[in-house]
C-alpha cells in the first residue's frame, strides 16, 4: 500500500485486502461507538460527524496538490480546488456548531451555580 | 527526508487521526464527555490534514492555492455554524451537500486524471469505486440540498408524487448503476463519465420529491450514511486509509440514527424512501368526532398550578413558534411552585434526530429533566398533567389501539394515560399523518388554541401575576 508514490503498475485486487480489512473493523467499532452516544446529543452527533465526513478534503488535497503539467491539466486541480473550500465549509462550520450547542447542555447544578 | 521515512511520517499522523476520530464519537456518550469529543475530531482532522500536506505528491507551489481554498470554506463555514437553533436541519442537510459535492468531484478528478494518463490505472476495482464514490456523491448533494430547500420552505415541505414515480425513479438509479458498471468493463467509454454524473444527480432530486416534512429526521441521517459511504469509497480510490475510517464511521452514525428514527416511526426504510407517507391519508378529511373541550391560557395555568407533576410533551410546533424561551418561563414558574417538571421527547420529533434536546437546552433547560420516551411513558398514570405542546402524531393513541390507523404501531408517548391532558394547538388541523387524534376528544382533555409561543407566553405570565397567592 503505497499511495504516495505513484505506481508505474496498477495495484493487484489483492492489494485492497488491507485497506477492506480497515473498512470493515471501523465500521464494527463506528456501530458500537454510535450506539453508545447519548440521545439528548444526537443533533450534535449530528454535526459533529458532518465535520469528520469532510476528511475528504484528504483526496481534494492529493487532487489539488500536484503541480500542474501537461501530465496534471489545470481543470483537474482547479476541481480540486472547489472540493477543498465546499469539505472546508463543512470543517469549520460543523466543529463550531457542535461546539455551540454542546456548550449549552447543562445539569441541574451547573444551572444553579450559574 | 527519505521516501520510507514521508510514509511512515505521513501513515502515523493518519493512525493517531484515525483514533481521535474515533474518541471522538466515543467522548459524545455523554454530555460531559462530549465537549472533549470535539476537540479530539478538530485534532483528528489537522492531523489528517497536515499529514495530506506532507505527502511528496502534494507540490509546494499548490499550497498557497490549497490555503486559499480552505480560507473561502471557512468564510462561508462561519456564519453556517451561526444559525439559529430552528435552523439546525436544514444547515445539517446543507453541509451534507457540500460533502457530497466534494466527494463527486474528487471522483470525477480522478477518473479524467487517470484517462489522461492512458488509463491503465482505471483497473476494474477502481473504476468500481470511483463509480460508487460518484454516485453517492452526487445523489448525496442534490438529495440534500433538496432536503434543505424542504426545511427552508423555499420548496414545498409536503410530498410531491405523480403518477410512474416509482418506476421513473428506478430507471434512473438503474441508468447511473448500468453507466458505472459499463465504464468497469471498459473504462475508455469516457462519453458514459457524463452521464453517470447527470444520472447520480437527477436521482438525488426525484429521491427526496416524494418525501415529507416528518420523514426529514430519516432522510437526512440516510443523507448522512451515503456521505460517509462516498469518502470510504474515495478511500479506495486513492488507497487512503484515514479516508476509509472516517467514512465508515460516518456511515455508521448515519446508519445507526436512520435505524433509530425508522424504528421510533415503526415503519421500514423503503416505506420512508418510496411511501410518501401522508399523501393518501389527506383525502380521508378532518372529521372529530366527540366534542372537544377548550381552555384559555390562563385557566390552563391554574390547573398547572394545583398539579404535583407536570409532564411536557414537546413536537414540531414549539420549533416553528421558537417557543422554547417561553417554555423555560413557563418551567420555571412550576418549579418555583416546588411543582416537578419534566420532558418528554419523542425520537422523531423536530425534523432531525435530537432536535427537541437542543431546543430546549438553548433555553437553558437542564437536560436531566429531558426524558426519553421509554423511560416516562411508565411513569405516565402518575402524571397530574400533560403538556402537548406542538406535537401531534407522537401522542396520538390511535398508534396503540387502532389497527386501521396509518400510525398503528408506531411507539408513542403515552399522553393519555396522565390525569389530565392539555394540549396546544393552532387549531383542529390533523398533524402530519393527517389523521384524527382521539386524545384532543378525551374526557380529560382540555385544547388550548393558538401560537405555541404566545400560549405559553400567556401561560407564565398567569402564573407570575399570582404567584403571592398560594
Amino acid at each position: 500500500m503505497i499511495p504516495l508514490l505513484a505506481a508505474a503498475e496498477p495495484p493487484a485486487l489483492s492489494s485492497y485486502l488491507p485497506l477492506i480489512f480497515i473498512f470493515v473493523l471501523a465500521t464494527f467499532i463506528g456501530l458500537d461507538v454510535i450506539r453508545n452516544v447519548s440521545r439528548l446529543l444526537h443533533t450534535p452527533l449530528m454535526s459533529l460527524t458532518n465535520a469528520i465526513s469532510a476528511v475528504v478534503i484528504v483526496g481534494a488535497i492529493l487532487v489539488a496538490g500536484p503541480q500542474v503539467s501537461s501530465e496534471h491539466p489545470l481543470w483537474i486541480t482547479v476541481v480540486g480546488l472547489v472540493a477543498i473550500a465546499a469539505a472546508s465549509v463543512n470543517i469549520v462550520s460543523g466543529f463550531l456548531i457542535t461546539n455551540r450547542m454542546l456548550k449549552m447542555f447543562k445539569t441541574r447544578e451547573k444551572e444553579k451555580k450559574g | 527526508m527519505s521516501a520510507e521515512w514521508n510514509l511512515v511520517l505521513v501513515q502515523s499522523a493518519y493512525l493517531v487521526a484515525g483514533i481521535l476520530f474515533i474518541f471522538s464519537l466515543k467522548w459524545m456518550n455523554s454530555p460531559q464527555s462530549a465537549r472533549r469529543g470535539v476537540w479530539a475530531g478538530v485534532w483528528a482532522m489537522v492531523l489528517g490534514v497536515g499529514g495530506t500536506l506532507l505527502n511528496p505528491a502534494v507540490a509546494v507551489s499548490s499550497l498557497p492555492w490549497i490555503a486559499v481554498a480552505v480560507m473561502l470554506g471557512g468564510l462561508i463555514g462561519v456564519p453556517l455554524s451561526k444559525v439559529p437553533l430552528t435552523a439546525v436541519p436544514q444547515r445539517t442537510a446543507l453541509s451534507h451537500a457540500f460533502g457530497g459535492l466534494a466527494a463527486g468531484l474528487v471522483g470525477t478528478a480522478k477518473y479524467y486524471l487517470w484517462l489522461h494518463e492512458g488509463g491503465q490505472n482505471l483497473t476494474t476495482f477502481r473504476m468500481f469505486a470511483i463509480s460508487a464514490e460518484v454516485i453517492l456523491g452526487f445523489l448525496t448533494f442534490t438529495g440534500s440540498l433538496m432536503a434543505a430547500g424542504k426545511l427552508q420552505e423555499i420548496l414545498p415541505g409536503r410530498p410531491i408524487t405523480f403518477r410512474g414515480q416509482l418506476l421513473l425513479n428506478f430507471l434512473t438509479l438503474a441508468g447511473a448503476i448500468g453507466c458505472g458498471a459499463a465504464l468497469m468493463i471498459n473504462p475508455q467509454l469516457s462519453f458514459l463519465f457524463p452521464l453517470l454524473i447527470i444520472f447520480s444527480l437527477a436521482f438525488g432530486i426525484m429521491l427526496i420529491i416524494p418525501i415529507g416534512g416528518a420523514d426529514m429526521p430519516t432522510v437526512i441521517a440516510l443523507l448522512n450514511a451515503y456521505a460517509g459511504l462516498s469518502a470510504v469509497a474515495m478511500g479506495f480510490v486513492l488507497d487512503n486509509q484515514i479516508l476509509v475510517i472516517a467514512g465508515a464511521l460516518d456511515g455508521s452514525s448515519g446508519l445507526i440514527l436512520s435505524i433509530i428514527m425508522c424504528k421510533a416511526m415503526n415503519r421500514s426504510f423503503t416505506n420512508v424512501l418510496f411511501g410518501a407517507f401522508g399523501s393518501v391519508q389527506d383525502s380521508a378529511g378532518a372529521q372529530t368526532s366527540g366534542a372537544v373541550k377548550s381552555a384559555s391560557p390562563a385557566e390552563a395555568a391554574e390547573i398547572m398550578e394545583q398539579a404535583d407533576s407536570v409532564v411536557i410533551v414537546p413536537g414540531y410546533g414549539m420549533a416553528v413558534a421558537q417557543a422554547q424561551h417561553r417554555v423555560r418561563e413557563l418551567y420555571d414558574q412550576l418549579i418555583k411552585r416546588g411543582i416537578k417538571v419534566k420532558f418528554a421527547v419523542h425520537p422523531v420529533a423536530g425534523r432531525m434526530p435530537g432536535h427537541m434536546n437542543v431546543l430546549l437546552a438553548e433555553a437553558d433547560i437542564p437536560y436531566d429533566d429531558l426524558i426519553e420516551m421509554d423511560e416516562i411513558n411508565p411513569e405516565m398514570p402518575q402524571v397530574d398533567v400533560v403538556l402537548v405542546l406542538g406535537a401531534n402524531d407522537v401522542v396520538n393513541p390511535a398508534a396503540k389501539n387502532n389497527p386501521k390507523s396509518p400510525i398503528h404501531g408506531m411507539p408513542i408517548i403515552e399522553a393519555d394515560r396522565a390525569k389530565t391532558v392539555l394540549a396546544v394547538k393552532r387549531s383542529m388541523k390533523p398533524g402530519f399523518a393527517g389523521i384524527d387524534n382521539e386524545l384532543y376528544t378525551m374526557d380529560k382533555t382540555l385544547m388550548v388554541f393558538g401560537d405555541a409561543k404566545a400560549v405559553v407566553g400567556d401561560m407564565a405570565k398567569a402564573l407570575s401575576g399570582d404567584s403571592g397567592m398560594h
